[in-house]
């Protein structure tokens, strides 16, 4: 088998455009039906809809097809340098936007013109860590631009810590209203500077919704935020109801003495994120579970 | 919002079918809906204020706030592949005096509008109506033509004015109505609100 990194990178995007994450897909379903509130149940209900179409059609979910996210984990083993593996996936990118898979959404700031196939300077924002093995794992969040809005950074005092960060999570939800698409994941971090907390938080959001951050300090927070966040009635677009946001997503890093960082990052209810990993030989698999047709039909 | 009243309209939509709205009703559109975003309302005001007459006579249509993903078919015709709605408030600082000059009976985006758009609705008879944000995919399904398309070329895609024929286009829930109630703002100081109780609770743990 020869590597074809383009034509798996194409797939593997119109996988994440069009296919809902599983986790995400079943957490809205239980909240639908166990959902009381009128208007929030027929939010869901649409919601589901619009992810039974985007994968029976294989459209996208939302025509907010977002900015592309990509962490690369390069096995140094791996037989294709990082700098090629970027081009053949700026490559698949250009190649799907032009297809109609994902809409235009790079656009220089300064002469304000879009150039076209969703490739920029910086963009696709792409992270690659070198790690032992001859595995290539690629993570892509194709991140809406709504939910960026509740975008909160803040730089507490360590003795405010904990404080600043419970009130800055709810107050910054809050405060956002219906605009970031809820109900949302929530990505939130702690540690020694502002860019370390704002990658971490993002990052945070690839985990599945549903699973607890391995140390019990963190799992607790996650669990008490939530809560919290499900108790402001705020619900999907606004409409009331016990779910404002599917999960929350904790990471730190270890922090300066002085400072205590706090990022938070939310992503809309269309989380469209996946895994895949590479072999040497060309073989993949996705790690990640998508709505997608089997036989015909959407299912898991 | 208890119990919703549910409405199929077509377009184009007169006074008296919009004044029987209120918050919290849905509604589904049949016929014509019209998108415009930040650029395209900037254009549609331009070509007003010189004199010069709209691509499209506006009035009693929906206004949708979108930015679609099309592709040509190998026809020339486009397919709307995804099509929900774009963030509304955006717009609130035109949108008033775009529904006196355009005389659009709906506005159709998502999160809410503000105060002078709730005022400009109550005067000139229009109502707002929230689509499901981020259901690109069902918003497309319910679009079955494009009939037009203008400033494609000046704007790009997600910008341009795109006319669509739609069948059923919906659920749509009122949250302003030409009686000026706006569901957003009691909604969201109501949110405000708990959240000062809710971050009170948090801390206590």
């Amino acid at each position: 088998m020869s590597l074809q990194l383009e034509k798996i990178f194409y797939d593997f995007i119109k996988q994440v455009a069009t296919g809902i994450p599983e986790d995400v897909y079943i957490k809205i379903k239980e909240a639908y039906e166990a959902e009381t509130v009128p208007a929030a149940k027929e939010q869901l209900k649409a919601i589901l809809e619009d992810m039974q179409i985007a994968c029976n059609k294989q459209r996208p979910i939302c025509q907010d097809t977002g900015t592309p996210y990509v962490w690369i984990e390069w096995g140094e083993d791996f037989p294709i340098k990082p700098s090629k593996i970027i081009e053949e996936f700026k490559n698949a990118l250009r190649k799907i936007t032009k297809d109609g898979y994902l809409r235009p959404n790079a656009v220089d700031p300064l002469r304000g013109r879009n150039s076209g196939d969703n490739t920029g300077r910086y963009i696709p924002w792409i992270h690659v860590e070198p790690v032992p093995g001859d595995k290539l794992v690629v993570h892509l969040m194709t991140k809406g631009g709504g939910s960026e809005a509740p975008s909160t950074l803040i730089m507490s005092t360590p003795l405010k810590g904990f404080e600043n960060l419970k009130r800055g999570v709810v107050d910054a939800i809050a405060r956002a209203g219906p605009l970031p698409c809820p109900p949302l994941i929530v990505g939130v971090a702690i540690g020694a500077g502002a860019d370390i907390v704002m990658t971490l938080a993002k990052k945070a959001l690839l985990r599945p919704v549903g699973e607890r951050h391995p140390d019990p300090e963190v799992a607790k927070l996650e669990e008490e935020l939530l809560e919290a966040l499900n108790k402001l009635e705020l619900g999907p677009h606004g409409f009331g109801g016990k779910l404002t946001a599917l999960d929350v997503k904790m990471e730190y890093s270890y922090r300066h003495p002085a400072t205590f960082a706090i990022g938070i990052v939310t992503s809309c209810w269309a989380t469209r994120r996946g895994s895949i990993e590479i072999m040497p030989n060309g073989s993949y698999r996705m790690l990640t579970r998508h709505l997608q047709p089997r036989d015909g039909v959407c299912t898991l | 919002m208890s119990e919703a009243r549910i409405f199929h309209l077509k377009t184009p939509l007169t006074d008296e079918e919009v004044e029987k709205l209120r918050v919290g009703d849905i509604v589904y559109i049949t016929g014509i809906m019209v998108t415009a975003r930040d650029e395209a309302h900037k254009e549609i005001l331009e070509t007003l204020e010189k004199g010069e007459k709209l691509p499209i006579d506006l009035k009693g249509l929906v206004l949708y706030h979108c930015g679609p993903v099309a592709r040509k078919r190998p026809d020339g015709s486009w397919e709307i592949v995804a099509a929900g709605p774009t963030t509304s408030m955006r717009m609130e600082s035109v949108e008033a005096e775009f529904i006196e000059k355009t005389g659009v009976k709906m506005i159709v985006g998502k999160g809410g509008m503000g105060k002078r758009t709730a005022e400009a609705m109550k005067k000139h008879k229009a109502v707002y109506a929230v689509f499901t944000g981020g259901a690109g995919a069902l918003a497309a399904d319910r679009i079955k033509r494009v009939v037009d398309v203008y400033w494609l070329e000046e704007l790009g895609i997600p910008e341009a004015v795109w006319v669509f024929e739609v069948e059923e286009f919906g659920p749509l829930i009122v949250t302003i109505d030409t009686t000026g109630e706006n569901y957003y703002e009691k909604k969201l100081a109501d949110v405000r609100k708990r959240a000062e109780e809710v971050i009170k609770e948090l801390l206590e743990k």
